[in-house]
């Protein structure tokens, strides 16, 4: 009889453990939402203000309305990752992933509904940024499908660079370093508050190496249908980032890298 | 004949130079309720890390209910409720919460939500169904871990070390409650250094040494076999003849303990001492337990 024994719905598993994280970042939406959207909004109002009569990025394009998909677009990325590393770290530390590891769920399954939790996460946030930052300017939006599709690729690649760094850290300070000398830097040199045409040569070239300026990029062409590089050229770099970190992720949870000895 | 509830065959495993586990063979049928013991070190935590997937072997293999863990681990762990050593909990959710997303990982949904009640009642839990699990006593939170273990409702069960800080009261109804889920089919399995409870609960029992079974046989005969009686008596500071010597097992501040095959030797020892002119202050005989046969299997290390 016993050899009859069929896994249960293969869905209700990985929705779960989707629902589990979502209510996880939810219960704390004050420190998990309602901050980086302030941050955000702060990073707005004090720019807007030195630079907006200053800086002109693009023809008939204000600073401020330049600066708000950088901003909305870094805030989706920066939870997509917080979303998911914050939550391996701190199982892990509390010893309470147990509970997932003991489970039939796949790497497959868990991969997915940690991705799913950090998009949806990163797309929260990013929504309440744009719905209060079009009280302040009028945003115009030439193409919305980029605009999607940066926003979900970007915190896709975002979320699972953040399981790789959950699984590989193993401490909170390791997961700061990761955040603060990686994520940081990379995010703010990737052209949220300039176009890297106002840079010297060298700092271009280099920073067309940040997958970061991609996707931000990209995003702000759905906006204002230009930006510094073709959203074409962006979509490739960001889809295939996603891929190949995917990859990687995915095979250390089937390894059971740092999890599984 | 039914598959057998755990099989183990020719399990190894190393971490590094540390040979952890050699060459573990068990069976445990379905239904029984088996205990393994062993002093700290002695590779019972690994075993069970192996049965659970947290721990992958080095060679040889572990089945539930005739499910590898390693190539078919998704039926194996259906089958299996793990309940862990260390007290862990997620600080998010209250109790309820936590084991309807345990059952929930397992495919499990509402219909399952009866059970859990069962399982809340069981373990003394129902009034804190919606505390926090942050919020929960020391106590509380053991029965919330092992709530959680049996969400899914798992027909082979492992307790490692399950009562380890826990009071009277609790360990009583703990077992109350593991008993009856014995009893309704549940196959259960559990590390204790307690020896009263694997000797008062389990119906076999394997002693595990330095990564080895050293006894595996029905806790009955195991006492019969191994245990005798005890004597101890009370003889002040005295230097003990030595012809007494090899029956002695403990001494601790003038009282001897000897441990005895049979009650002939009862005789044998007093008029030892009557000759050497050693006074016995008091005496006290007992049947040998589930220790002695412990002691004498795997020495004093635990």
């Amino acid at each position: 009889m016993m050899n009859q024994v069929k896994i249960k719905s293969s869905f209700r598993g990985p929705w779960t453990l989707l629902k589990k994280e979502m209510l996880r970042f939810w219960r704390v939406a004050f420190q998990t939402v309602a901050a980086p959207v302030i941050t955000a909004l702060l990073y707005l109002l004090i720019f807007s203000h030195v630079l907006d009569k200053q800086v002109q990025v693009y023809d008939n394009v204000p600073y401020t309305a330049f600066l708000i998909p950088g901003l909305i677009m870094m805030s989706v990325l920066q939870n997509a990752f917080a979303n998911s590393s914050s939550s391996l770290i701190q199982s892990k530390v509390m010893g309470n992933l147990v509970f997932i590891l003991l489970t039939p769920l796949t790497h497959l399954q868990f991969f997915t509904a940690f991705l799913f939790a950090a998009i949806i996460r990163g797309l929260v946030v990013g929504l309440f940024i744009f719905l209060v930052a079009i009280w302040f300017v009028d945003i115009h939006i030439a193409n919305p499908w980029l605009i999607i599709a940066f926003a979900l690729l970007g915190s896709a690649l975002m979320g699972t660079f953040g399981i790789i760094a959950g699984i590989w850290a193993d401490r909170f300070d390791q997961m700061a370093a990761f955040q603060n000398f990686i994520i940081m830097p990379l995010s703010f040199l990737s052209g949220v508050f300039y176009s890297i045409h106002s840079l010297p040569n060298f700092w271009q070239k280099l920073s067309q190496l940040n997958p970061f300026f991609y996707m931000i990029d990209g995003f702000r062409y759905g906006f204002f249908g230009k930006g510094d590089v073709s959203p074409f050229i962006s979509l490739s770099v960001v889809g295939l980032s996603f891929l190949v970190l995917a990859w990687v992720s995915l095979k250390m949870l089937k390894s059971g890298y740092k999890l599984r000895t | 004949m039914s598959i057998p509830a755990i099989e183990i065959n020719g399990l190894h495993k190393y971490f590094g130079d540390l040979h952890a586990l050699k060459g573990i063979n068990l069976t445990i049928e379905q239904g029984e309720f088996f205990a393994l013991l062993g002093p700290n070190g002695a590779g019972k935590s690994t075993l069970i890390n192996i049965l659970a997937g947290l721990i992958k072997p080095s060679s040889g293999n572990i089945s539930v209910m005739g499910f590898d863990v390693v190539n078919r681990y998704q039926q194996a762990r259906q089958l299996l409720g793990i309940v862990p050593q260390e007290l862990v909990f997620d600080p998010f959710f209250n109790v309820r919460e936590m084991l309807r997303f345990q059952a929930g990982y397992f495919g499990h949904g509402p219909e399952n939500d009866k059970w859990i009640d069962e399982v809340l009642k069981g373990l003394g839990l129902t009034d804190k169904a919606h505390t926090n699990m942050r919020k929960l006593s020391g106590g509380m939170k053991r029965r919330a871990l092992i709530a959680q273990a049996l969400a899914h409702r798992p027909p082979v069960i492992v307790l490692d070390e399950p009562t380890a800080g826990v009071d009277v009261e609790l360990r009583q109804m703990l077992w109350e409650f593991i008993k009856k889920l014995n009893r309704a089919g549940h196959t259960i399995i559990l590390t204790t250094h307690y020896l009263e409870e694997a000797e008062a609960l389990c119906s076999r029992v394997a002693m595990m040494k330095q990564g080895e079974i050293v006894a595996l046989d029905s806790t009955s005969s195991l006492l019969n076999k191994f245990a005798g009686k005890n004597l101890r008596l009370s003889l002040g500071s005295v230097v003990l003849p030595e012809v007494l010597e090899p029956l002695l097992r403990n001494q601790d501040n003038g009282i001897f303990t000897f441990a005895l095959n049979d009650s002939e030797q009862i005789e044998f020892v007093l008029s030892v001492l009557r000759a050497a002119n050693i006074k016995v202050l008091d005496m006290q005989l007992s049947e040998a337990d589930l220790e002695d046969v412990f002691l004498s299997l795997v020495g004093k290390q635990s």
